[in-house]
């Protein structure tokens, strides 16, 4: 269908949605999180090492996925009572944290990385899951979690008035963002072939941020539309070789100024 | 040994402070979290390196390239990153966004011009060692500590005792009212964004001189640690930033020296948590409500 080159890209830039998919639903709720990379790490690892020892992708995704979401409940815990600028660091930190343990952890690989992963991702696979990750996000706002989510976005204080479980739904949305990054390190991990904790650095964390607030964080598309372009711009910057790091960083700047709130603007409700 | 750790331990947290000081200061006047300013100091110290390449006049030169190099390079990033979005009303991610892009751009121009591998820094010192009892420090140790405090003593008298320190406080207690109060708050972040990143500058060099090495990428770790060190000490709190950084040096070498030395770059997050544990608001609260 796609040349090899394309459908590489093509499934890298589905990864990538998946991981502004995993911000953005925690942004929904208010929680900013600038630790999504240590969250991919864990599904990433996890998969990697159960489909080395034998077990199927269509067991080992999973599993990647849900030890994420668990360390999302432990990470989002503290997130109960901390907002803001404390919650952006906690998650940097946290996800500095989970980078240095895979660099010294010997059984997946140490500082060396783990390599040999069979290669069993595949495009139509990593398509459905970003339709059903931007589908789950959509159809989100209409329902009575995703409406809590963006009342407690707006004020927790007057949501919690109103009778909403702060705990429960920062919690979901704190831990159904982390399994989205897990199963985003899951197609990662099988399409690379080869990890170590260094590709789950704070600038992969930062990139993800840049998805949702460039795209548009109050807009379920905006977290799609943010990755497919921040992915493939330096692609096609290629023309100007090797100023193309300088071009997207401008290119950030005037976005960021053009467009403060995002690409895409939030939906109105009807 | 002990004694000896402490000291190295200050050395270290020393260049630490300074660069938590300028995520403070910008934080203080703007509530930005400046994800560029560990490239603001890394480029200060590559101006140092020029400096001390050009015109060999010893460290007090190379120091003052860097500070001058860093504060222009901040003073223009507020005039190009962050003021355009202010002006429009913008939301306040946006200029997170901007600093991204501010500090990609910064990354390889800087790569362009000295390579992506380390660059050698030209020694300032004849590597003399001065016993002191039980403890030995080289004379690049004596200057990096003597400016790097005298630099925070500085930015202490400048910030308590006179006009301007007032206004860069009462802007950042708060800025609508600091502004009705006839306070030019425009001025006021541009003087603040000077200072903070003339700080990351010097603390460039001195960490330049220190590994006798600057890289490109050397502004990436700083800048985590920075992140964090600012929390530990409070936010937008000048005098918890020092003491933060001075704790994370110290922190860190006893871990190297005690514990596992593979865990050094997670320290600093360790800390964090604990300290936030015990103290949510950092060790030196300054009743700035980083929620919003």
């Amino acid at each position: 269908m796609l040349g090899g080159y394309w459908e590489s890209v093509a499934i890298f830039v589905g990864i990538n949605v998946l991981m502004g998919m995993s911000l953005y639903v925690p942004m929904a709720a208010g929680l900013i999180s600038l630790g999504q990379g240590g969250f991919m790490a864990i599904g990433a690892y996890t998969s990697a090492v159960l489909t080395k020892q034998g077990w199927s992708f269509g067991i080992a995704l999973p599993a990647g996925a849900a030890l994420a979401a668990v360390a999302g409940l432990i990470v989002g815990a503290p997130a109960l009572r901390i907002r803001g600028i404390y919650l952006m660091i906690l998650t940097l930190g946290f996800g500095e944290i989970v980078r240095v343990f895979f660099l010294n952890f010997e059984p997946t690989g140490g500082a060396t990385g783990l390599g040999g992963i069979a290669p069993l991702t595949q495009l139509p696979w990593v398509v459905i899951a970003c339709a059903l990750a931007v589908f789950v996000a959509w159809r989100l706002r209409a329902s009575r979690l995703g409406r809590a989510m963006i009342a407690i976005h707006e004020d927790d204080v007057a949501a919690e008035a109103m009778g909403i479980s702060l705990v429960t739904v920062k919690l979901f949305a704190f831990a159904l963002g982390a399994g989205l990054a897990g199963i985003a390190g899951a197609f990662y991990a099988h399409q690379a072939l080869y990890i170590d904790a260094n590709q789950f650095d704070f600038s992969r964390s930062a990139l993800t941020f840049l998805y949702v607030v460039l795209g548009g964080p109050a807009n379920p598309f905006g977290p799609m539309v943010g990755a497919v372009v921040v992915t493939l711009l330096p692609e096609f910057l290629r023309v100007v070789a090797d100023w193309r790091m300088t071009f997207f960083g401008a290119l950030l700047v005037i976005a960021a100024i053009w467009r403060p709130d995002g690409l895409l603007r939030a939906p109105t409700f009807k | 040994m002990l004694l000896q750790q402490l000291t190295n331990g200050l050395m270290l947290g020393s260049t630490y402070a300074l660069v938590a000081i300028g995520y403070s200061l910008i934080f203080g006047v703007l509530r930005l979290l400046h994800l560029a300013h560990g490239e603001v100091f890394m480029v200060g110290a590559f101006a140092g390196l020029v400096v001390a390449l050009w015109v060999s006049l010893g460290p007090f030169v190379a120091v003052f390239g860097g500070l001058v190099g860093a504060g222009v390079l901040g003073v223009v990033l507020e005039l190009v990153a962050f003021r355009p979005i202010r002006r429009r009303g913008g939301n306040y991610l946006a200029p997170i966004v901007s600093s991204v892009g501010a500090g990609l751009v910064l990354q390889e121009v800087m790569t362009k011009l000295f390579g992506a591998e380390q660059v050698g820094f030209p020694r300032q010192f004849a590597s003399t060692v001065y016993d002191l009892g039980p403890i030995s420090v080289s004379s690049s140790q004596i200057f990096i500590m003597a400016i790097a405090f005298a630099s925070m003593f500085a930015l202490h008298l400048f910030v308590a005792r006179t006009r301007l320190g007032v206004a860069i406080r009462a802007t950042s207690e708060n800025l609508e009212i600091a502004s009705s109060l006839g306070i030019n708050v425009d001025a006021i972040i541009m003087l603040t964004f000077a200072i903070a990143s003339a700080l990351g500058g010097i603390a460039g060099v001195l960490v330049g001189l220190n590994f006798n090495a600057v890289s490109p990428f050397m502004g990436i770790d700083m800048a985590t640690k920075g992140m964090a060190i600012m929390l530990i000490g409070g936010l937008g709190s000048i005098y918890g930033a020092m003491a933060g950084g001075l704790l994370l040096g110290v922190g860190e070498v006893l871990s190297v020296a005690y514990l596992a030395s593979s865990y050094r770059d997670a320290f600093a997050f360790g800390l964090m948590i604990i300290v936030l544990l015990a103290r949510p608001r950092g060790l030196f609260s300054t009743g700035i409500d980083g929620a919003r």
